[in-house]
């Protein structure tokens, strides 16, 4: 495990070298300890593959007592420090459980442009990849790129695709896409690159939901396929869909 | 309470100091693109210094002014006037109903902030008023301005009050105060700046060559730079190995390079989370300056260790909070005889100039 700076108010710690659930889990139990033990100045933490980065405002950081003039009077010392600290005997540490979230998508057609593609780059049939898709179990190890967007784990190795050659400049909120050994969830409409092979009508981002993201890292997350026809009725069970705790990791 | 959009200029948008508290939900920060001279102008007019105020950029709106108010124009200088006549920033500025409020135009600078006593009164949402354009919520309706938009304002603080108070009434559409922040000065606004860079984590996958060019080279500014990153056109930067990175967290400042060689720095819209490289971050300090720059425009860049850049920062803060002491001290005394009404006016002016 190390810890670096990102520019003058940000730092990060890196937990692992690589995408695998040792690292997910060292990630979320490190965000247990930060939600805890909140370190000096801390404005946000953001939880991504294999690293937690930590936003904090030098000024409120403080200086500890007769610590002037040293080199632990830097803002980023003090941080560094706490956060060490907080490192200590993390991987003996059980992460919270996530929840488990069931997500319904129309697979193919309009909802899915690419999944005739994905299917030949498989040298499956679509039907196959769907089936292959609603059987994986899909842990979300980090959100970004966009508000909600969870980047998931477990994506059935056989299902593997390429990024498009040419990114879209509109992807629809809701279009479930696959790059690479991930799959993931457009929140909002977006410019995207991923292979869209399904769409959902659970909303992923609300601004006015508190929380505003159905998703947050550590969660598991099921798909089930859904006829088009029953776009309308599964839409209108969100954006509450007030998902249960599942078992512990 | 409000004003009125007659022309809604280039890219007009309420911000305050954004909603950084979200990004651990892939939530952009958002917020001014220059904080300094937002808070700033908050300051000026008596708000909190987070207060929501407009964003103008390069060519500032037509604004009909529809209650007696008092505002601070901040940032880049868009030449404002009111009904015609100059306007000075960083000053607190008392205006009559009625008054229109327009800009000439950028003579210096890319974003001018305007304060209005009482903030921008739109409804808070995740913790912020500020616009989110691309996920479309905050601010108003999640837009930039358009015409015949109204601009709800909020009811002026106790302090705005009696900064008003400090402004002579006259018939004129506007008065100004005999104070004011010397804000361009000490956020060192200027033409081709030298802007403090520290090293990113990957910048020692920067080629020997490469390093000497990111410390050396000129950069432009380009077309294609926005609230969420400006790409900064120079000479061709590359990495030595081609390994794919985890993404990882990003910062406000961080200087991306993106395969084609063409370093990004990152703005106040930026992503929470990021894959390319991170070869320097911009030093929180040279934030504004860089915020201020329009495509075209050139800079350099020059290294700053961690702990220089951190010093600077706290001596930066301390220099605001005493721009806001300053003007809590201006009106001191003027409430009730306190019994300080003495030193209010023996030192008040004077200091602020002197320190702001």
């Amino acid at each position: 495990m190390e810890v670096f700076p990102l520019g003058d108010s940000a730092i990060v710690v890196r937990v692992g070298t690589s995408i695998d659930e040792a690292t997910h889990r060292r990630v979320r139990a490190l965000c247990a300890r930060l939600d805890a033990h909140p370190v000096p100045g801390m404005i946000a933490y953001v939880p991504a593959f294999a690293s937690v980065t930590v936003h904090y405002a030098p000024a409120r950081v403080g200086s500890p007592p007769g610590a002037q003039g040293t080199a632990d009077a830097t803002p980023y010392a003090r941080v560094a420090a706490a956060l060490e600290r907080l490192l200590e005997g993390l991987d003996a540490t059980e992460p919270p459980a996530g929840r488990v979230v069931d997500i319904p998508v129309v697979y193919g057609g309009s909802y899915g442009p690419d999944l005739d593609a994905v299917a030949v780059h498989a040298g499956m049939s679509p039907d196959e990849v769907v089936d292959a898709h609603v059987s994986g179990d899909y842990r979300v190890y980090m959100i970004g790129f966009a508000p909600g967007f969870p980047y998931l784990a477990g994506l059935p190795e056989r299902l593997a695709a390429p990024r498009r050659p040419t990114p879209r400049t509109a992807v629809p909120a809701g279009s479930v896409g696959i790059a690479g050994r991930q799959t993931g969830i457009y929140p909002i409409e977006s410019p995207g690159g991923w292979q869209i092979i399904g769409r959902t009508p659970a909303r992923l981002f609300s601004p006015d939901r508190d929380p505003p993201t159905l998703l947050r890292v550590g969660d598991r997350v099921r798909f089930h396929a859904i006829a088009p026809d029953a776009w309308e009725r599964a839409a209108a069970a969100w954006p509450d869909p007030s998902p249960e705790p599942g078992p512990a990791a | 309470m409000s004003l009125r959009v007659l022309r809604p200029g280039l890219l007009t948008t309420v911000q305050d100091l954004g909603r950084p508290g979200h990004q651990h939900e892939g939530i952009t920060v958002g917020g001014a693109m220059d904080p300094f001279a937002l808070r700033l102008a908050n300051l000026l007019v008596g708000n909190d210094e987070h207060a929501a105020a407009l964003e103008l950029t390069l060519i500032g709106p037509t604004l009909r002014i529809e209650a007696d108010v008092l505002l601070a124009i901040t940032g880049g200088d868009l030449r404002p006037v009111i009904d015609d006549r100059p306007v000075p920033m960083w000053h607190a500025v008392r205006v009559r109903a009625g008054a229109t409020l327009s800009f000439r135009g950028a003579a210096s600078g890319c974003r001018a902030y305007l304060a209005v006593a009482g903030g921008i009164d739109v409804p808070v949402v995740l913790g912020s008023r500020s616009t989110h354009l691309r996920a479309r919520f905050g601010g108003l309706d999640g837009r930039p301005l358009r015409e015949a938009d109204v601009v709800p304002l909020g009811l002026p603080p106790e302090l705005s009050r009696r900064l008003a108070a400090t402004i002579p009434r006259t018939d004129a559409p506007f008065a100004v105060a005999d104070w004011l922040a010397a804000g361009a000065v000490l956020a060192g606004y200027g033409p081709n700046p030298v802007l403090r860079l520290l090293r990113g984590p990957e910048f020692d996958r920067l080629t020997p060559a490469s390093r000497e060019r990111l410390f050396g080279g000129t950069f432009r500014v380009a077309p294609e730079s926005d609230r969420m990153g400006y790409r900064l056109e120079g000479p061709p930067l590359e990495v030595t190995d081609g390994a794919e990175a985890i993404s990882e967290g990003v910062a406000t400042g961080t200087l991306q390079l993106p395969p084609d060689g063409t370093p990004i720095a990152l703005m106040a819209d930026r992503q929470t989370t990021g894959g390319y490289p991170r070869i320097g971050h911009v030093a929180a300090i040279d934030r504004p300056r860089l915020a201020q720059l329009r495509p075209g425009d050139e800079l350099r860049f020059r290294e700053i260790g961690l702990a220089e850049a951190q010093a600077r920062l706290l001596a930066m803060e301390r220099a605001i909070a005493m721009v806001g002491e300053a003007i809590r001290w201006k009106v001191r005394g003027a409430a009730n005889g306190s019994d300080r009404a003495q030193g209010e006016s023996a030192g008040g002016s004077a200091e602020f100039r002197g320190n702001a």
